[in-house]
């Protein structure tokens, strides 16, 4: 029975997104959705995303934390497209106008040098299929008040993905182990939160793999170019206008955002 | 001060029978972190030969969340390290938890009121990973901050890997993982120690100073927690890296 009403579902999420108010959970009425819900409905609001003209460039991997995994009550991450308006660039402005009830989150971001598609991906295929690793942020938002989700609720929207911001330092995964980047968060020159690429499942690199596999399960092939956000470092913090966040990766460089108040009209 | 030599007794036979007793200001409220600070010094005076120095409560938000904006610093019994390849005896503790550290390695004496991180840096011969095995003489780790300075910062015992030079390395990004029985406990950057572990030892140099005391050339100094501190039991491992410095592993029986 759920799984028949994910088109609507899916129209409310993208309203909420359009006029930027939040709804209540999907969980509220029906408790008993699941992962597969989930998917059914982002599968429905990403056609009509891209029917608009959104264009995939990648994916964002969340719950990669065990504290995440723990919270939300699962035992693997979720997965949702990354589209190519949501993508800023190292030292941009981004106006809180553009979402609900933003956090950031500093996370490792790879760029893919060759097609990959699972099932049955391993870690060294994945690794060879990198053409660099970078530093990025992620925008998590939720269009659901309150960020109130379990995990049906997020994977329908979109795994909560708002924007990413990336370096142009794209480095060799050759000369690093993701495992061991160390990164630094600040806000206005605060010392924020701290943290490492183990933390998400252990490596990074295991994220890709993970996507290319679970992917791969739905015919869904990764493609040259796409970034894949590995997931948060640290526990996401709330943005304010006026705020200047710095992410400091070791071996990667820092990206840095300004948040400004803006206005709808100034969306990219 | 002879009450305080009590108090110094307590901590000190708490330690020796393994026997947990209630913080220190259950019964003395007014006891504030100078007089803490005599306390620890009275049980160093007992404590044998020093191998160096270590610094507490060094994570802004853990200052934020008990009330202080400084960290703490307690000593390093040469006894209490433990050799690499040594494992813990758990049962030789009262309730031992492990910590991720950069240890520094003092190459020249360092002392005075006005010492920055870059003196400390200059005065610093190699880094090496260590683990912390924190050991409060508290039940269940209960305490205020004269409690936990009295109680030499919950220092137990320690491990430090090998030592590599400091040069070229940035002890403020470098990523800190813990992993105990296989999985990931935590992660960090050196950052989560006061926001440079150098800064965090110059702190603590300045704050010896006040007592005419500074680091020895050879003295270790442990710089701080980067992560949350798991609780060990026998047949536990952790192992905690640091890129760019190694990794160290310390097995519980």
């Amino acid at each position: 029975m759920p799984l028949t009403d994910a088109p609507a579902k899916a129209r409310l999420l993208y309203e909420a997104r359009r006029d930027r108010t939040a709804i209540p959970p999907f969980t509220d009425a029906d408790p008993t959705l699941g992962m597969a819900d989930g998917y059914a409905v982002q599968s429905e609001l990403t056609k009509l995303l891209v029917a608009d003209g959104e264009e995939i460039v990648g994916y964002k991997v969340g719950l990669t934390s065990k504290p995440m995994q723990k919270m939300i009550g699962v035992d693997s991450p979720d997965f949702g497209p990354v589209f190519a308006s949501t993508v800023y660039r190292d030292g941009d402005s981004i106006p809180l106008s553009r979402f609900i009830q933003p956090k950031i989150e500093a996370e490792i971001v790879f760029v893919l040098g060759e097609r990959l598609e699972g099932p049955g991906v391993s870690l060294t295929q994945a690794a060879r299929a990198v053409a660099g690793v970078a530093a990025s942020v992620e925008i998590v938002d939720s269009r659901f008040a309150d960020w109130r989700i379990k995990l049906a609720d997020t994977v329908a929207d979109l795994a909560s993905n708002g924007a990413v911001a990336t370096s142009s330092r794209l480095v060799p995964l050759a000369d690093v182990d993701p495992r061991l980047i160390g990164m630094t968060l600040t806000r206005n020159g605060h010392l924020v939160d701290t943290g490492a690429g183990a933390a998400a499942l252990g490596d990074p690199v295991a994220v890709v793999a993970w996507l290319a596999n679970t992917l791969g399960a739905n015919g869904i092939a990764m493609e040259p170019g796409h970034l894949v956000m590995t997931g948060a470092l640290h526990a996401a913090v709330p943005m304010a206008a006026g705020d200047v966040w710095r992410a400091d990766f070791d071996r990667l460089g820092p990206v840095t955002l300004r948040v400004v108040e803006g206005t709808t009209e100034e969306t990219k | 001060m002879s009450d305080l030599q009590g108090y110094a007794d307590v901590l000190t036979a708490a330690r020796r029978e393994l026997k947990a007793v209630p913080p220190l200001t259950d019964s003395f409220p007014e006891l504030d972190q100078a007089t803490a600070y005599q306390v620890q010094r009275l049980q160093r005076a007992g404590a044998g030969a020093l191998a160096g120095w270590k610094l507490g409560v060094t994570s802004r938000a853990k200052q934020k969340q008990v009330g202080i904006d400084a960290p703490v610093y307690g000593y390093l019994a040469a006894a209490d390290a433990l050799d690499l390849g040594e494992p813990l005896v758990v049962a030789q503790q009262i309730q031992p938890r492990a910590e991720p550290e950069i240890v520094l390695v003092m190459g020249r004496d360092l002392a005075g009121a006005h010492v920055t991180a870059a003196d400390v840096l200059a005065a610093t011969s190699a880094v090496a990973v260590g683990i912390e095995v924190l050991d409060s003489r508290y039940e269940n780790y209960r305490f205020t901050i004269p409690d936990v300075v009295a109680d030499n910062t919950s220092a137990g015992r320690y491990v430090v890997g090998t030592p590599v030079p400091v040069a070229g390395i940035d002890l403020r990004l470098v990523g800190v993982v813990l992993e105990h029985n296989g999985e990931v406990f935590g992660t960090a950057s050196g950052a989560a120690s006061l926001g440079h572990p150098a800064a965090a030892v110059a702190w603590m140099v300045r704050a010896l100073a006040e007592h005419g005391e500074g680091l020895r050339a050879g003295e270790i100094v442990l710089s701080g927690g980067l992560t949350a501190a798991v609780p060990l039991a026998a047949g536990d491992v952790v192992v905690a890296g640091i890129d760019r410095i190694g990794s160290v592993e310390l097995a519980c029986v």
